[in-house]
């Protein structure tokens, strides 16, 4: 579980984040939903401590992240697996190697085990048969998988996504989804989306956080979005046309 | 303004350097990664090296012999200038110089594309200390990899000497020997090679510096790539006049 307590975050005069409060709760999918240039990746970056917060605690299962000294912070980055928004791989090394990285940097397995373990983390997203190529080899859909993998290599407890289908298709963000939630649930992780795909929000949307302008706007799951009453909040779901006759039908 | 900038960029360097100068997290994965330098920065800049090398040694033995000697000059004057040119200053320095557009625009523009991709973000998250891992091998590389290329480079610049004797006929092959013989000190050998270990680490250190703190996309790694080259260029000769006074 994660927490975040009246978080604020500033760059030089411009205030980005103000006041978020928040719980993301394990063994679901937490979704951050929010305009283009609303603070969603900033928020995100806090939390994982890419970013300083200018003020506010982040809450791993009780630590704050904040104020954590050194070695704590190394065991607790240790926990955590990351899907970047350009997926991240790192080009000079194959499928298998990235998905190896992790582990050969800090596993204190043999190398038999190793590869073991990331063939499975492979086998899980469905890329085992892409274990060679290297990653400008293969699509972005896979290029996402792999990331996946990379992030499950550790048996991490958090995970964090940064707009994972952004840019795929609606068939091949489909499977994405679905496989984050598949991961989150099997090994009951903490994970919190960044997305503005609504596909996303009605699909896996089980604890969804709209900020608004670097506010938190409103906070609930997918059942009780389509019965807000908020305003801003309606005004952006309901932006495309094809939600808004979702809605209509319903009534 | 500027001086202030100057001091800052300065300060950032040697925090860069702190972190990169700290004990790899897995020895394992650090001598990987030293070897897989050793061979793209240095052993892949061998052929270029002997090139340019080969060319400057002839050149220079022709200038010598037929622009400058003169009657009243011993014969040994065109080998022994040449072979104190290759050893004090074009073997050490120039090549460097040289060497710090090759290599020095690869690292800025690799660890920058990294930067940019986020590849630099998922390091972090994942809990390496990226400069250590990326930076380190690539500056450690090189410093043992610049004096063998440097023994290369006076080789290769004896050679082509020699080629202006056997193909050109421009001096005989035994007053070219004897030249190259003539009172050699042992110790500018030495000096080329402490220079140029010198030089390696300004050339490698200064590029992923540039290449690490690049923000933005692919203008700013082009940018990076330049601005790396110009500055380890700058400092490759401000340090050489000051390292040959030094060290003569
Ligand atoms: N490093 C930074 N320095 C200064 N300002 C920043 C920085 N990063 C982000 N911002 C500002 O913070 C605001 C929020 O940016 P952020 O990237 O979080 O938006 P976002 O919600 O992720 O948008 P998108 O959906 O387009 O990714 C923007 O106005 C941006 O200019
Ligand atoms: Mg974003």
């Amino acid at each position: 579980m994660i927490e975040v307590k009246s978080l604020y975050k500033s760059f030089e005069d411009k205030e980005v984040l103000k006041d978020i409060n928040s719980v993301f709760e394990n063994g679901k999918t937490n979704l951050i939903i929010g305009q283009s240039g609303s603070g969603k990746t900033v928020l995100m970056k806090c939390i994982v401590g890419l970013f300083r917060p200018t003020g506010g605690e982040v809450l791993y299962d009780g630590r704050d992240l904040v104020t954590m000294n050194k070695q704590e912070w190394k065991m607790l980055r240790r926990e955590m697996g990351m899907i970047f928004q350009s997926a991240a791989l790192f080009d000079s090394m194959t499928v298998l190697e990235n998905v190896m990285f992790p582990l050969d940097m800090f596993s204190r397995d043999n190398y038999a085990d190793r590869v073991k373990r990331a063939r499975f983390c492979l086998d899980r997203v469905n890329l085992l048969e892409a274990q060679q190529k290297y990653p400008d080899e293969i699509s972005g859909g896979m290029q996402k998988r792999v990331a996946i993998a990379r992030a499950i290599a550790l048996n991490p407890k958090y995970l964090f996504c940064d707009e994972p289908n952004s840019g795929l298709d609606p068939k091949t963000s489909l499977v994405i989804d679905e496989l984050i939630h598949d991961i989150t649930v099997e090994f009951n992780m903490t994970t919190i989306i960044n997305t503005h795909d609504m596909n996303s929000v009605m699909g896996i949307g089980e604890n969804i956080l709209y900020i608004y302008e670097g506010r938190k706007e409103w906070q609930g799951s997918k059942d009780q979005i389509m019965s807000s009453t908020n305003e801003r909040l309606n005004s952006f779901i309901f932006a495309s046309d094809l939600f808004r006759k979702v809605k209509e039908a319903n009534k | 303004m500027l001086l202030t900038k100057s001091v800052a960029t300065f300060g950032r360097y040697l925090m860069l350097m702190r972190r990169t100068f700290s004990r790899p997290e897995r020895m394992r994965m650090f001598f990987k990664q030293y070897i897989k330098e050793m061979s793209q920065q240095g052993v892949d800049s061998i052929g270029i090296v002997l090139l340019i090398s080969f060319f400057i040694g002839a050149v220079i033995c022709i200038q010598i012999k037929l622009n400058i000697e003169s009657p009243w000059m011993p014969k040994f004057v065109t080998g022994y200038t040449t072979r104190e040119i290759m050893l004090l200053e074009f073997s050490s320095s120039i090549m460097c110089l040289i060497l710090a557009g090759k290599v020095g625009s690869n690292i800025a523009s690799e660890i920058g594309t990294m930067r940019v991709t986020q590849q630099i973000d998922a390091l972090e998250i994942m809990g390496v200390n990226s400069a250590n891992y990326l930076i380190l091998p690539k500056v450690l590389g090189m410093m043992t990899m610049m004096p063998v290329l440097v023994c290369f480079s006076i080789f290769s610049g004896f050679v082509g000497a020699y080629a202006t004797a056997v193909i050109g006929h421009i001096i005989t092959i035994d007053d070219l020997t004897l030249g190259l013989q003539h009172e050699f000190n042992e110790w500018y050998v030495w000096m080329g090679f402490i220079k140029s270990v010198f030089f390696a680490f300004v050339i490698t250190s200064v590029s992923a510096f540039y290449g690490y703190t690049v923000e933005g996309g692919s203008v700013e790694v082009g940018k990076a790539s330049t601005n790396s080259v110009v500055s380890s260029s700058v400092l490759i000769l401000f340090s050489d006049v000051l390292l040959t006074q030094l060290l003569s």
